[in-house]
């Protein structure tokens, strides 16, 4: 079972690297945005994998911040492309 | 028994999140990425917290991931809503092959309806 948590982290490992390659390469700003946004989710499962390693809920805490953060993040990148104010 | 079932689905969320980044990189236009990227990996993170709940039960582990997934069920559509409305704004066109696009006949924006070709990256080959 060690060795599957260890492939785990190897595939999780290889989507975000994929994710990293159109955050790089987007040719536009919403195609940006839509990869950090998939980035943010994987690596709250990257967080619940580290937690089952662990044997420890430390890092379900750090997945629970991080998912928050994430959907904060995007909303907001969401409001820059409208091209609106933070107030509306 | 329980960890046999954990890990299970545990794969099954590996496998989601794998095929939605290739589809992430490979797929045309932003709403089509949008699409595949954040319904896999919603799907497949909520698959990693649950396998993680099959796995140590309700304890401590298993009740923050059941709350992380319920959390991770809601925000992630809502913020993929948020997304696509904002590059409709920005003005990011749908792909050249679309039928529709209602979001543009609701807004009347008539230049994004007569110019359903006029994608920002069609000139990509991936």
């Amino acid at each position: 079972m060690v060795t599957l948590v260890y492939i785990a982290f190897g595939v999780l490992t290889l989507s975000a690297l994929l994710c990293l390659f159109r955050i790089a390469m987007g040719p536009t700003a919403p195609a940006r945005t839509v990869a950090i946004d998939t980035l943010g989710t994987l690596l709250v499962g990257f967080c619940a994998m580290v937690a089952l390693q662990d044997a420890s809920d430390f890092y379900l805490n750090v997945a629970i911040a991080w998912a928050l953060l994430s959907f904060i993040g995007s909303i907001a990148l969401a409001k820059f492309l409208e091209g609106k104010g933070f107030d509306e | 028994m329980n960890e046999v079932i954990g890990f299970i689905i545990i794969a099954v969320g590996l496998v989601f999140d794998l095929f939605g980044c290739i589809g992430l990189v490979r797929m045309p236009n932003v709403y089509t990425r949008l699409q595949a990227a954040t319904k896999c990996v919603t799907l497949g993170t909520c698959s990693i917290l649950f396998g993680v709940l099959c796995i140590t039960g309700f304890g401590p582990t298993g009740v923050k991931a059941l709350v992380c997934l319920v959390f991770v069920a809601i925000t992630s559509p809502t913020a993929a809503h948020a997304i696509a409305r904002g590059s409709h704004k920005f003005g990011i066109h749908v792909h050249k092959d679309a039928v529709t696009d209602k979001y543009a006949e609701e807004i009347d924006d008539p230049s994004v309806v007569s110019s359903g070709s006029n994608d920002q990256e069609e000139g990509e080959t991936l």
